[in-house]
């Protein structure tokens, strides 16, 4: 009791935020920071993942960017204003004057058009893995060097926050006329640090670049991230090894440092653009009929698993395919019409049964294939396949290295699966190009074709009022957990544990932005 | 009827060897008892364990020792009692089957390593120096990496091989040593003039009676298997969950918990020191029976 109380006392104080906004940001020192996973290569324009995000961040920039701590505010980049025709087909943005690669050579309207060509449109033998956000650029037009203009072919709803990605990493048009897989393997942006090292294994380093164009920034004089991950991540946050860790604490992780740090440490969290959903290969039997994979995700009770998983994972809020709590997303009452959104879970496993036994599907076997990041991946796992056994399924768990995973998943060498649906910011058309047609989009891996999930996707996306959109998404969810092409589990919560000298750095519910650190400093 | 021997009562010859064993070595013979509980445990699981392994309660989460859950309960309400009687399955299995492949197939190599001799034998220790270079380990973590999983009856088959791999140089090493000296013997001489094949004097004259060194050998590598198996497990290329594991018991929500929850760790922890510690035991004390060169 008194150890709860000792933790309570702890927590409140952790996350007792200080008046950041009235301390006046100084200048100095290296940040050290913890980043979990390696990238596989430099090219922000090819990578998906945080293990990518956190390294190359504070290396480039981008045309806007998300006002960390007014989430989803957008704030100029490289941009210093922008302006969009009444039509909304017309996208012009006047380039700061001052911008320079860490070459020193200046960064210009070519730069822009060179990188946005290569998002839109790559070479041979380069991966854009934007390719479809920007699918609706008609033209990029560079009416002089500090002046770029987008025509769009279509109206779209997220074209602004797509300017905003902090994935669309701004490239030299010099370099990329050489190579177009320059980025691959070289650093060479316009953001707050120059690149110094990279050790495979161990760490990487930064450093301040003095020429960058928002003045008297960055704070720091460079950072220092290293490979670590788990208990060892822990332990050098315990002791005063590393600042912070930017991906996300579980709840007992956060404890533990609060607990063993007091008030050395502050806790900052949000909901989290992520989530795992259940993954249906519609490709083979008995998961090509609705009923089945119906039945599946009725079995789960993800009121119930939502409470207590997050005593134990990062897991945290009911939801469907938008974020709990985004204006976009469903209400409880709207997710209680949805087929495995029950309350009453006794009576959504009978109705699984039978929905079983009329597929003619009996001591159904399945395997869930999964990956072995433990956190929230093992739990979540293990929730649903124990959902299952309640239903009388039985469920063979393989997890899988990462690279073994998604060759799984893309190869269609599946039956069921965990897969992550993460984005930058809560935004439909991210979330929904998930669920369309096999053949519209890359990121569907159940092999399935509905093209009435296709026509309300581009509906919504062309949607003009906000109330039309909303409907639209509402019958797009609504089909799709119809069919159950997937199951939704549970939303993540994002934790943040960290030095309570580290300042200017605020969560976002996206683990991808805010990792510039253009605005971090030290407080000594 | 013709009189049959009944399965409780051994011919007096091997009762007399079991008893002297006892006698001569009682450390042993308790060693022995250990693992036939754990083996009994094992086999007999489904009748003694009043929770479901993998049954997630979430009403009994992190569950201190109590007479309900006598070792307490983890972070998914899972009784631990139950996932460790149902791990010491995993642990006997993988440990006596990867030890039984490693040891049968490192005796081979060293017995026809002895018996061809010459550049044969050259080669083969040779490469069997390179293998030996391998921390145990090491070896196992990069053959389990490069095989992945496949389960074949519920057993991760490829996890076997990856622990069987790292015991086969040991033991060809030793077997060979033992098999130099047989291969002298007059009725090897008198296989060969008597025309029988290089299989048969290998599997029929030669490896017969290598057996006390493998034996020992075999008991010593279970104990080894066993906790390569924990140390895979636990560093996630083992049994995956839910599956009751006791390398797998220490990792994962385990070291969240283990202050709030230590018997999460604890019994688990103490399930492979007390197999490892027997089966060593019983390897040393059928060393110092079997081999004349211990006796007294």
């Amino acid at each position: 009791m008194l150890r709860s109380c000792a933790l309570l006392t702890g927590l409140a104080a952790a996350l007792a935020l200080p008046a950041a906004a009235q301390e006046t940001p100084k200048r100095g020192g290296t940040l050290q920071f913890a980043i979990s996973g390696e990238p596989p290569n430099y090219d922000c324009h090819a990578n998906s993942s945080f293990a990518a995000i956190h390294w190359l961040a504070p290396h480039y920039s981008t045309l806007l960017k998300f006002d960390t701590a007014n989430y989803p505010k957008i704030l100029p980049g490289v941009a210093q204003s922008y302006e969009v025709s009444p039509d909304q087909l017309t996208y012009t943005f006047k380039l700061r004057p001052n911008v320079k690669f860490h070459d020193g050579s200046a960064m210009t309207s070519t730069d822009i058009k060179a990188t946005y060509e290569r998002l839109r449109n790559p070479p041979q033998g380069v991966v854009s893995l934007r390719q479809a956000s920007f699918e609706d650029i008609a033209a990029i037009e560079t009416p002089d060097p500090l002046t770029v203009v987008f025509k769009l072919s279509k109206p779209d709803a997220s074209m602004l926050a797509n300017f905003a990605s902090p994935w669309n990493c701004i490239y030299s048009a010099a370099k990329l006329q050489q190579d177009p897989n320059f980025p691959k393997t070289n650093i060479l942006g316009t953001g707050a640090f120059k690149f110094v090292e990279h050790v495979k294994g161990s760490h990487w380093i930064g450093q301040r670049f003095e020429d960058y164009y928002e003045q008297g920034k960055p704070y720091l004089d460079g950072f220092r991230a290293v490979l670590l991950s788990g208990a060892p991540m822990i332990n050098a946050m315990n002791g005063g090894q590393i600042m912070a860790e930017f991906r996300g604490f579980s709840p007992a992780e956060r404890d533990r440092l609060v607990q063993s740090l007091g008030e050395k440490v502050q806790v900052q969290e949000s909901g989290w653009v992520c989530k795992l959903d259940i993954l249906f290969n519609t490709a083979k039997k008995p998961f090509d009929d609705a009923r089945v994979r119906r039945a599946l995700s009725m079995a789960i009770d993800r009121w119930g698993g939502a409470k207590n998983l997050q005593r134990i994972a990062f897991v945290k809020e009911v939801g469907g395919i938008l974020r709990p709590g985004y204006e976009f997303a469903a209400s409880k009452d709207e997710l209680a019409q949805y087929p495995g959104f029950s309350e009453n879970i006794q009576a959504a496993r009978e109705h699984a049964k039978k929905l079983l036994a009329e597929a003619g599907v009996q001591n159904l076997k399945l395997t869930l294939t999964n990956r072995t990041v433990a956190m929230p991946y093992t739990p979540t796992g293990l929730f649903v396949i124990d959902q299952w056994r309640q239903i009388g399924v039985q469920a063979e768990h393989s997890q899988l290295e990462t690279a073994p995973y998604q060759a799984s998943l893309q190869s269609g060498n599946y039956e069921a699966a965990l897969n992550f649906a993460c984005d930058f910011m809560d935004e439909p058309n991210l979330q929904l190009i998930n669920y369309i047609s096999k053949d519209q989009s890359s990121l569907n891996y159940g092999n399935y074709i509905d093209r009435k999930l296709d026509e309300l996707y581009e509906k919504q996306k062309r949607a003009t009022s906000k109330d039309e959109r909303k409907r639209l998404i509402r019958e797009f969810e609504q089909h799709l957990f119809k069919e159950s092409y997937t199951a939704p589990v549970i939303w993540w919560h994002r934790y943040i544990v960290h030095d309570r000298r580290l300042k200017g750095w605020h969560i976002t519910p996206s683990h991808y932005l805010g990792q510039d650190l253009v605005d971090v400093w030290i407080a000594q | 009827m013709a009189a049959t021997t009944t399965g409780s009562t051994l011919p007096s010859r091997e009762r007399s060897a079991l008893l002297r064993f006892v006698v001569e070595q009682p450390l042993g013979a308790a060693a022995f008892v250990v693992i036939l509980v754990m083996a009994l445990a094992a086999a007999f699981a489904d009748w003694i364990v009043p929770y479901d392994p993998e049954a997630i309660d979430f009403s009994a989460m992190l569950a201190a020792p109590s007479p309900a859950h006598p070792f307490g309960t983890d972070a998914f309400g899972r009784d631990i009692l139950t996932r460790i009687i149902y791990g010491a399955r995993t642990a006997l299995s993988i440990g006596l089957l990867s030890s039984l492949l490693g040891c049968a197939a490192g005796a081979v190599i060293g017995v026809a390593s002895a018996y061809f001799g010459g550049r044969t034998d050259l080669v083969v220790q040779r490469f069997v120096d390179i293998l030996l270079s391998f921390p145990i380990i090491v070896l196992a973590l990069v053959v389990v990496a490069m095989l992945g999983r496949r389960l074949v009856l519920g057993i991760d088959v490829n996890l076997i091989v990856a622990i069987a791999i790292p015991i086969v140089p040991k033991v060809a090493r030793v077997i060979r040593s033992a098999a130099l000296s047989i291969r002298e013997m007059p009725y090897i001489d008198a296989a060969r003039a008597a025309g029988y094949s290089h299989a048969r004097i290998i599997f029929r004259h030669m490896c017969p009676n290598v057996v006390a060194p493998f034996l020992i050998m075999l008991t010593a590598f279970i104990a080894q298997a066993i906790l390569l198996e924990a140390s895979l497990s636990f560093l996630g290329l083992g049994v995956s969950e839910p599956k009751p594991a006791w390398g797998l018991m220490l990792a994962g929500n385990a070291s969240d918990f283990y202050r709030e929850a230590p018997w999460m760790v604890i019994f688990p922890g103490l399930a492979i020191s007390l197999a490892v510690f027997a089966f060593n035991l019983l390897g040393d004390s059928l060393r110092d029976w079997l081999d004349p060169k211990f006796r007294t």
